[in-house]
This record gives structure tokens, sequence and C-alpha cells, in this order.
């Protein structure tokens, strides 16, 4: 495709580079200092427990959120340095898989993975037919392309999202929570087409899940979250170590390894506990 | 009377002060989205893609207008049929039967017609362009159209706002002529004084501007409907219950600024004799 956005050269270092990123909501830091390198093709998981901030964290990646200290820069450029136009620009070299997939509901799922080809480039209709034919081969999805985006399950749509999301060829592709809220064989298979869209189309992918096991099936390199701080950042064998590893010693290995096994005893919960409730309870009683 | 307590009228202080307060936010927010509208107005219907953006508005003409035709037509039949038997009795005395041409034309073309049909459509088209926006925006659709680098505004709120103006103005001519054939349809059953040379009388009171001014005021509607619609709609928080409360609102926010925005127009054209 003949994009002009697409011709500006990638200099040289990481593709998304977040320093030191510090969002609050309501004086609460969300996101407490996180700094984050992405490599050029490589699949870097961030994982964390519910409200850690790696959903927050993904939203200042893809430039739906900004930060209110610290930037986030892509292809080696600012975010919030860019024009409306220039990020626009920016927004056609990647593509993001939402957590509920959020095709539009109003068409089916071919004119979803069309629109963007027919907003963003001068190809004509038979040619742009063809593509679509191609994205939703990608993902398993051609004999379903005529249908509404209410007619078909949960893991079609999210494959259907992802058709769309790689119609532009985008260099990046961010997945939010890509197996939430699927049954493990769909699941299983998002990770494997996931897999197979880096080796093929050789992009830069960034995965924000708690699910483990998809986590360590996709991942080059893991980030663990926790309470909007990035406690550990490696490659996926360093996380497998920690895991099969024995406790005790370290206490953010012992809180890795608790989240990445999904034990019940460990720092996340004995953290819980340790927040007042004894107290809570006693001025409960003596308050009656 | 006895004065309020201080702390009583500190109390209705703050709650006037809060109410502006909010009142001027949420004009300032509808200024705001107005605002890039147009800016965005002009490259959606000229620039690159400027196909798919009529196209885009001729899908919400349709939507918007087309089914609104049914209602308004029957709706303003029934005004026309209205304002002849009310206005009937009080001009018999003076032997006046026959001025219910006129008094039909003049409120039905002037007011009645633009406001009817822009109330009739706050309803149609005003809640269903919120529920549809507030849907777009809990399913994370808004935030996905901005991810494929289509602007929210452009792709879906010009050609709202335009047809939603297109409509107000096509469909309240429709409306003149239904309450004039309403006025006419009640004249038949008032006799021959009231129907025998209906239509002349009524052309020779009405003059271009009666016509037009109805038709600017239906614009300014059109354009306010169309604006506080896609401002609630995407507005939206919190799920279904917040996309039924956007509706709801629409069209409570939209029959306020209509009927405000007519009094305005009521003021201006008496002081201009238009």
């Amino acid at each position: 495709m003949t994009d002009p956005a697409k011709s500006t050269p990638v200099p040289p270092g990481p593709v998304i580079r977040v320093v030191d990123l510090v969002r609050r909501f309501d004086g609460r830091a969300v996101l407490d200092g996180v700094c984050l390198d992405v490599q050029a093709g490589e699949t870097m998981v961030v994982m964390g427990g519910s409200g850690c901030g790696k959903s927050t964290l993904l939203r200042h990646m893809i430039a739906s959120m900004w930060p209110d200290e610290g930037r986030v820069e892509m292809f080696g450029r600012d975010l919030a340095g860019l024009s409306d136009d220039e990020l626009d620009g920016l927004r056609r070299r990647f593509g993001i898989l939402f957590q509920s997939g959020a095709l539009f509901n109003s068409m089916s799922v071919a004119d979803n993975v069309a629109l963007p080809l027919r907003e963003h480039t001068d190809l004509d209709g038979r040619t742009i037919d063809i593509i679509v034919r191609i994205k939703l081969e990608l993902v398993g999805l051609r004999e379903a392309m005529d249908r509404m985006p209410a007619e078909i399950s949960g893991g079609m749509k999210k494959r259907a999202a992802l058709a769309r999301a790689i119609a532009l060829d985008p260099e990046i592709l961010f997945y939010d929570e890509p197996s939430a809220g699927l049954d493990p064989v769909t699941c299983a298979e998002i990770d494997h087409l996931i897999r197979d869209l880096s080796a093929k189309l050789g992009v830069t992918s960034v995965v924000v899940t708690h699910e483990m096991d998809s986590a360590f099936r996709i991942a080059d390199r893991m980030a663990m979250m926790d309470r909007g701080r990035l406690l550990h950042v490696a490659p996926r064998g360093d996380f497998e170590a920690i895991r099969d590893g024995a406790g005790g010693g370290d206490e953010t290995r012992d809180l890795i390894r608790q989240f990445l096994r999904g034990d019940p005893e460990g720092p996340i919960t004995a953290r819980r506990r340790s927040s007042g409730y004894a107290e809570d309870i006693l001025h409960a009683a003596g308050g009656a | 009377m006895t004065p309020l307590p201080a702390d009583q009228r500190r109390g209705a202080l703050e709650l006037i002060g809060a109410a502006a307060l909010s009142g001027l936010a949420y004009a300032g927010g509808m200024a705001l989205l107005l605002a890039a509208a147009a800016r965005h107005a002009v490259g959606a219907l000229t620039g690159h893609k400027a196909r798919s953006g009529w196209r885009r508005l001729a899908e919400q003409i349709v939507r918007v207008g087309w089914r609104s035709v049914g209602v308004v037509v029957l709706v303003q039949t029934f005004i026309g049929v209205i304002l002849a038997l009310q206005m009937t009795p009080p001009l018999e005395p003076w032997g006046q039967v026959d001025k219910v041409a006129n008094i039909v034309g003049v409120a039905g073309f002037r007011m009645l017609g633009p406001i009817i049909t822009a109330v009739v459509l706050s309803g149609f088209a005003g809640a269903s362009v919120a529920a549809e926006l507030g849907t777009m925006v809990v399913s994370e659709e808004i935030e996905a159209l901005e991810a494929i680098a289509l602007n929210p505004v452009r792709y879906l709120v010009v050609p709202r706002v335009l047809a939603t103006m297109v409509c107000t103005v096509l469909l309240a001519v429709v409306a003149d002529l239904m309450i004039a054939l309403g006025g006419y349809l009640a004249s038949l059953a008032l006799g021959p004084q009231s129907y025998l040379g209906y239509w002349t009388r009524m052309h020779d009171q009405l003059a271009y501007r009666d016509f037009v001014t109805g038709l600017i005021q239906a614009g300014v509607f059109g354009l306010l409907i169309g604006t506080i619609a896609c401002h609630e709609g995407l507005s939206v928080r919190g799920g279904a219950e917040g996309v039924g409360r956007a509706a709801t609102m629409t069209v409570v926010y939209s029959i306020v600024a209509i009927i405000a925005a007519a009094c305005v127009f009521a003021m201006v054209f008496y002081v201009y004799k238009l």
C-alpha cells in the first residue's frame, strides 16, 4: 500500500519506549513511574492482577490516554508532541484488538475489515474485497464474512476484530486481554493466531493479559505489573524459572511466583489480609 | 414572609450556583462539539474521501428523515384541524369565520410547522442518535474508530448533525402543507363560509418571508437536536443505564432548547418586523 506515513524510516532502538510514565486518577497514581522498552519484532506480554494499571498502560501506548508525567514514544517520536494529523498517520501503522472486539455492530464482518481500507487507501472496491478475504482467511473466518457481529460467537468476534486490526498491514499490534471470556480451546486458537501473525507478518506485539497459560504461550519477553509499577521485565525463560523455582527469600520473586502459579497463599493474599481487617471489624463493633 | 436563615440562604445560593455552573459547562461542551463538527464538515464533504462523506450523510438523512415522514404528516394534519376548530368560535361573533384560513396559514408556517416537526424529530431522531452513539461508546466502538484513525466527530457527528438539520427543514415544508390541509379538512366540516376560497385567502395572507422565517427556525432547531443528541450520546458513561438516560435527556434538553430558541426568534422577528 502506498501510504506516505509508512515510508518514514524507523530509527534504530526500541519501537515503543515508555519513560517514567505517571498517570493519576483522582489523585491516586494508577501508573507510578513506569519505564518499558518494546523492541522491533518481539512479543511483549504485560501481566498483572486486576486494577494493577496494565490496561491503563496500554491506553497510553495507543494514544487514547495522556500521561500526567513522563512520555510515551513510538518509532522514536513522543506521542504528546504530535499533531492530530501526525497522530492519525501513526495510528495507521498500528492495530488494536480490544477486549470486547469492538466490532462496528451496524456493519457485516467483511465491512468491518474493509472500513480502514476504504477510508485510508485509494484502492478500488474489487481490490479491497480481495484483501478483506485474505485477512479473514488469515484468521480463519472467510466463511462468516457476510454475517453481522451479533450473529457470531465471542471467539469469532475477536478473530474478526483481529482481521480488522491487521487490515492496513500494521507494524505494531496491541492486544487487550485477548483471551478474556473465551473457552480454553478458542483461547489456545487465538494464542496460536497471535504467534502466527508475529511470525508471518513480522509485527511487534504488545499483549496485556492475566491469563498465565496464554502469556507463556505467546511471550518473547514478559513484564509483571503490580500497583502501578513494573516489578520485573525479562525474557520468558526467566519468568519460567521463577515460576518453577522454590519460594523464600526475595519478596518480589515470591509475589511474581504466586501470581504466575495462581497460588491461594503468598505475598499478594497476605497483603490483602494485612489491610486492617481486624481493626475494621472492631471499629464497626465499637460503633454499633 | 420571614427571611430564610443564613445557612439555608447560602445553601440555596450554592444550589443555584452549581446549577448555573453545570449549565455553563454543558453549553460549553456543546459549543466545542459544534465547533469541531463545523471544522470537520468542510473536510468531510469536500476533501479527500468526500464521496464516503456524502454517502454517510445520505444514509443518515434516510434514517432521520424518511422514517419520520409518516408521523409528521399525521401530527401536523391534526394540528391544522385543531387550529381551525379552535379559532372558529372566537371569530364567529364578528362574522369573520372565513379568516380561519389566514390564521391557520400564519400560525402554521411561521411557528407550529417548524416547532412541532422539531419536537417530533427530537423524539424520533434525537433519541435514536443518542442511543446509537451511547451504545457505541459502551461497546468500545468509538475507541476502535479512533484506533483506525477515523475521527468520531468527522465520521459520526458531522453526518448526523447535518442530516438532522436538512431533515428538519424538509419536514417543516411537509408540515406547512399538512397544517394547511388539516385546516381545510376542518373547514369542510365548518361550512361554505369557511371552506369557499380557503386556499385563495391563505395564499393572499402568506408572504414569502412567513415561509422562509419558518424554515430558518427549522434549520436551527435541527442543528440543536443533532448537536444535543451527539453530545449526550458521546458523553455516555456506565453501560446500558447511561444509554437510556442519554436518550431521555436528549428529548428533554432538545424540547427545552427548541422552545427557547423559538422564543428568541419570535422576539427578533417582532423587533425587526420580519
